[in-house]
């Protein structure tokens, strides 16, 4: 068995039994990555010198025998829109090329607290806009299970990163399924919270009514420990929950039994890939056979979801991304006219065709005489569809269904076909716009490739979605298989 | 067609951004599919549903107006395209 294939729990005990070395854990995941980051192209900016001497200071704490931190030593990739101080971030983005930010994101300086390693910084779909990682203006990922197939975005670095073995967890961002996708393409877990419960301080902002930090990793058990280390309020994010966080490795006791879960007919009927749909209830006779109880339910607006979605992130994208002007930092375009030239120059030379088109329809649906019809009517239905789950909880504890309706496919695929990318989230995005909590674990594969499960729970319920996500996982060994990769 | 090349036009220089010809006939393409598949909305009707901006029941958060400590001038300059004085240079606003 090879370190990698341990528990973060495991590993933990191993360091502090001295049986492996902070430097030793760091060396695996640097090799792994200078073996495999050619066929993956999962990092964007390694932070070797940095890892390498991080372990080192670490190691010494391990012979001094002082207290160790919930992530001691264990080396960690960031999806490259949280910043990090002296770190290069670029959001994927010609625009941040050079960007190298004097101060870290909270969820970083949390991790440091815990005590991770920071190995680099993980490619994405420039601002976190797209589905597929094909939209990073530096190169694209390939999914490690079939390198002619996309490993899901935004955060496709994050999860291929964990998929191949080059980190033991990984960061991402989730604003429409970005998180859960990737993590469903790649075969591993990844987790969204519910929307405030980790600040989103220095995550370079996309659609702000949405974005949320999580983890990805390889099981259920790792996800707990890295949520418990980021989770938390932050007076720095106005919009990050006072709550109080339980112990959620507390919630991984395998017991699921009187547990009621709602399977919504939308999310097992036309369009979902039937493979992916035949996973999906083998899935729910594993947790039949554990003592659940699971019926169909209903989620009636789901169908409009992803149109609400659209307009409302790309809205709030439009408003958030004019900040990238030329004037304080970022990529500015040579020899500017004057200053509206600088600010046209430098925008339109520095994003990529996904973040202009963004830009357009969100300026376009906030601008005079359409702000009614597109972006107030989008809040609208919003409230619909948080009604639609408001429901369903009044009667179960967990809804379940598919991740994505297809599993991963082919590079260059859909890239010419906005909308048809667009509807790959159709069932990530309503969970989105309802803020809950979602898991996406490992349920089986289709022709090779991981289809993912995903477990939805009430607000700041992330205690029964571990729950039920753990004893899952506990029946099953989908989590365990690796891709092969030379 | 709802959206014209001159809509997008119009929308580009909103959002202070420089289309090539090619990129508004795209975008005007794209755009129109787009909206097109979100008019889906109109099937429902809202009147009278509260819009959701925010899914947390948070209004304005107050804190107590003490002084911090900031960033230094150093580090808020550091990543600037162009500086002086301690300042963020940009063209000439004024002739």
């Amino acid at each position: 068995m090879s370190l990698f294939d341990l528990r973060l729990t495991d590993l933990h005990n191993k360091l502090a039994h001295r049986e492996v070395s902070v430097s030793e854990l760091v060396e695996h995941s640097l090799n792994r990555i200078h073996r495999t980051d050619e066929q993956i192209g999962a990092f964007l900016t390694l932070n070797q010198e940095g890892a390498q001497e991080g372990a080192i200071a670490l190691d010494k704490q391990l012979g001094n025998g002082e207290e160790r931190g919930l992530l001691f030593g264990l080396p960690a990739g960031l999806k490259d829109n949280m910043v990090t101080q002296g770190l290069r971030t670029t959001c994927a983005s010609k625009f941040l090329e050079n960007y190298i930010p004097v101060h870290d994101a909270t969820v970083v300086k949390r991790l440091r607290t815990a005590q991770s390693v920071t190995i680099g910084k993980l490619n994405m779909d420039e601002f976190a806009m797209g589905g597929s990682n094909e939209n990073s203006a530096y190169h694209p990922v390939r999914n490690p299970w079939d390198l002619t197939r996309v490993p899901g975005g935004s955060s496709g670095g994050s999860a291929a990163a964990v998929a191949a073995g080059q980190v033991y967890f990984a960061l991402g961002s989730d604003t429409g399924g970005s998180i859960r996708q990737p993590a469903a393409y790649c075969g591993v877990v990844g987790l969204k919270p519910t929307y405030g419960l980790v600040s989103r301080f220095g995550l370079v902002a996309f659609a702000s009514s949405l974005d949320q930090i999580g983890p990805i990793s390889k099981n259920v058990e790792d996800a707990a420990y890295v949520l418990q280390a980021i989770a938390g309020h932050d007076e720095m994010d106005s919009t990050s929950a006072n709550v109080n966080i339980p112990d959620y490795t507390s919630a991984l006791t395998g017991d699921v039994r009187g547990l009621r879960i709602g399977v919504p007919k939308e999310y097992l009927g036309q369009g979902i890939n039937p493979n992916v749909k035949e996973h999906v209830l083998e899935a729910l006779k594993v947790f039949e056979a554990m003592g659940a109880v699971w019926e169909e339910v209903s989620l009636p607006h789901t169908d409009y979801a992803v149109s609400a979605y659209y307009l409302l992130a790309s809205s709030e994208a439009s408003s958030n991304l004019a900040r990238f002007d030329g004037v304080r930092y970022g990529v500015r375009a040579g020899d500017p006219a004057n200053l509206m030239d600088l600010y046209r120059r430098s925008r339109s030379e520095g994003f990529g065709d996904e973040v202009k088109r963004r830009i357009m329809l969100g300026t376009y649906a906030l601008s005079s005489g359409y702000y009614d019809a597109y972006y107030k009517k989008a809040q609208q239905v919003r409230t619909l569809i948080k009604r639609d789950f408001d429901q369903v909880f009044e009667k179960y504890d967990l809804i379940i269904g598919p991740t994505a309706p297809t599993t991963a496919f082919r590079l260059g695929e859909q890239v010419d076909d906005p909308l048809t990318m667009y509807l790959n989230d159709i069932l990530t995005i309503p969970v989105s716009l309802a803020g809950v909590p979602a898991i996406s674990v490992p349920c089986g594969f289709a022709e090779g490739l991981p289809v993912g499960l995903q477990i939805i729970g009430k607000p700041f319920d992330e205690t029964t979605v571990l729950r039920a996500a753990y004893a899952y996982e506990s029946q099953t060994d989908h989590h365990t298989r690796r891709p092969a990769l030379s | 067609m709802g959206i014209t090349v001159k809509d997008v036009e119009h929308v580009a220089n909103l959002a202070r951004l420089d289309l090539s010809e090619q990129e508004t006939e795209q975008f005007t393409g794209q755009l129109n599919a787009i909206l097109q598949y979100a008019d889906k909305l109109n099937e429902l009707e809202t009147t009278g549903v509260e819009p959701t901006s925010h899914v947390l029941p948070l209004f304005n958060v107050m804190r107590d107006d003490e002084v911090h400590v900031s960033l230094s001038i150093e580090e808020v300059l550091a990543n600037a395209p162009e500086e002086e004085d301690g300042q963020f240079k940009v063209p000439a606003v004024f002739e």
